[in-house]
């Protein structure tokens, strides 16, 4: 019996059809639960007793940030797998990342200021979750604006490889810095933790959306990557060969 | 990333690491390295003195630009003074890190100094302590200058200058990694701050935080042990990290 050869996907040519068939059924996958977590949030979910309807939209806003901060992670991932094994698809992988992390992490931020201003009355506050969230927004942007700001991709892979890591270890810093410094100015006078317990169907809503939420992120993080390996590999045969077939 | 990786052999060394070929020049030892850097970097600074002088300038022009900004009143500017002087000094601090690397890179020098036998987190280490030396250092120096133009308390100027002697070490060590990820990169400076300034925030609030701990009657000693264990990570992990960026630009 033979062990599957899993570094036989890391190489892009072998990868790429893998991509292609995967990519479908995740984004399918994304549609239907998107679709019955939006309308178990929407429609079965009781009222809230203190938000009243404006609450529905933490279906959107919880799974966006879960996913904005899981994101950073699974990229800081590839990041240090192409610096260990200095393979081209982990660079690739962690590049097709970002920005979809980068738009979750705007999207809880834009939901967020939606639901904070019946809420809490005020669309910002300096509150530790929404400071440590827009300064991972900016690591993300930083990740890009590095990317595209070298032209050698070889360099900029292993340099935002490095980025990602030196973010990585600096995120959770950042993150207790903050709350840190939050609780220190002044008594938590929002806070997402003294909210009432949830209901059972809002939780599985949750969930759900968050599944959609992942589902998506590999969708969109597969379909990129084989839209980057056809741009790196524009000088291969295999990729001349796969034009000539798809004529 | 092993930092002592061997670098691929380069044609202008076709000796270099044969066994059997010439006798290789003798390893530097790190600490020697790391003061043959410093001191290199330090000569060239002393020579452009009047750059140096602009940081310093830089650093009390912002700083002064607030009360006019913001307002004369004093219980105010007392309040906002050690986050006014943490932000001017990472601005500062800022400005100064494409003197880093950037002029080795574009005269060849850092390509020599990758390719020296001595092992390059030393010799970037030592590049590092030479700039913090004549960029963060005087920031250090001036802390209490500030701290008396914006009428803090004697004991929150002691601890906003220890927690810049503390802080700004750790700034320099983010700034390099940062300067030698762009070496050569078209997007200069903006991106430079674009990725420095997200990752200097612990940095910030534990100084800051630090004077204002004092002035509001709490001590200062949890917000100074971590910019000191900030410091020390700095120093153990910078040049290692460092050290690769340099590398990623020349591989």
């Amino acid at each position: 019996m033979t062990s599957i050869h899993w570094f036989r996907f890391s190489s892009p040519a072998s990868f790429y059809p893998l991509a292609g068939k995967l990519a479908p059924w995740f984004g399918w996958a994304a549609a239907l639960f998107a679709l019955v977590g939006l309308a178990i949030g929407f429609f079965v979910a009781p009222t809230d007793y203190q938000q009243g309807e404006s609450y529905r939209i933490i279906f959107i806003h919880v799974p966006a940030a879960w996913m904005a901060m899981f994101t950073y992670l699974v990229m800081a991932g590839w990041s240090a797998a192409s610096l260990i094994w200095n393979t081209r698809l982990s660079a690739m992988m962690a590049q097709a990342l970002a920005p979809t992390g980068a738009m979750f992490a705007f999207v809880s931020l834009w939901t967020g200021a939606f639901w904070g201003r019946p809420t809490w009355g005020t669309y910002w506050v300096w509150d530790a979750r929404l400071t440590s969230t827009l300064i991972l927004l900016f690591l993300y942007l930083g990740f890009i604006a590095l990317r595209a700001a070298i032209d050698d991709p070889r360099r900029a892979d292993k340099a935002c490889a490095l980025l990602g890591l030196v973010g990585a270890v600096n995120v959770p810093i950042i993150y207790f810095s903050v709350r840190w410094w939050n609780t220190l100015h002044q008594g938590a006078s929002v806070s997402l933790t003294s909210s009432p317990k949830m209901a059972q169907t809002m939780l599985v809503a949750m969930l759900i959306m968050a599944f959609a939420a992942w589902f998506y992120t590999i969708a969109v993080a597969l379909a990129r990557v084989r839209h980057l390996i056809l741009e790196r590999e524009a000088h291969a045969d295999w990729t001349h060969r796969l034009v000539e077939d798809a004529r | 990333m092993s930092a002592h990786e061997r670098r691929p052999q380069s044609p202008d060394h076709p000796d270099d690491g044969h066994p059997g070929g010439e006798p290789r020049a003798e390893a530097l030892p790190a600490l020697a390295a790391i003061a043959w850097a410093c001191r290199r970097d330090l000569l060239l600074a002393m020579r452009s003195r009047a750059e140096l002088a602009l940081i310093v300038v830089f650093f009390v022009l912002v700083i002064s630009l607030f009360p006019l900004g913001v307002s004369p009143d004093p219980t105010l500017l007392e309040r906002i003074a050690p986050g006014i002087a943490w932000v001017a000094a990472l601005l500062a601090s800022l400005l100064s890190l494409p003197r880093l690397f950037a002029l080795d890179h574009a005269d060849g020098t850092l390509e020599q100094l990758v390719l020296a036998p001595a092992a390059l987190p030393a010799l970037v280490a030592g590049k590092v302590l030479a700039h913090w030396l004549t960029n963060g250092l005087p920031l250090v120096l001036l802390a209490p200058m500030a701290g008396v133009q914006f009428g803090m308390q004697p004991d929150a100027i002691a601890v906003l200058t220890l927690g810049l002697l503390l802080g700004t070490p750790t700034l320099s060590w983010l700034g390099a990694i940062g300067a030698a990820l762009t070496l050569g990169t078209r997007a200069g400076s903006a991106l430079l701050a674009l990725l420095v300034l997200p990752l200097a925030v612990p940095v910030l609030i534990f100084g800051a935080g630090a004077a204002e701990a004092v002035s509001s009657g709490l001590g200062a000693q949890a917000h100074l042990s971590l910019l000191g264990a900030g410091l020390i990570v700095g120093w153990v992990f910078g040049p290692l990290v460092t050290a690769a960026a340099v590398r990623i630009a020349y591989e």
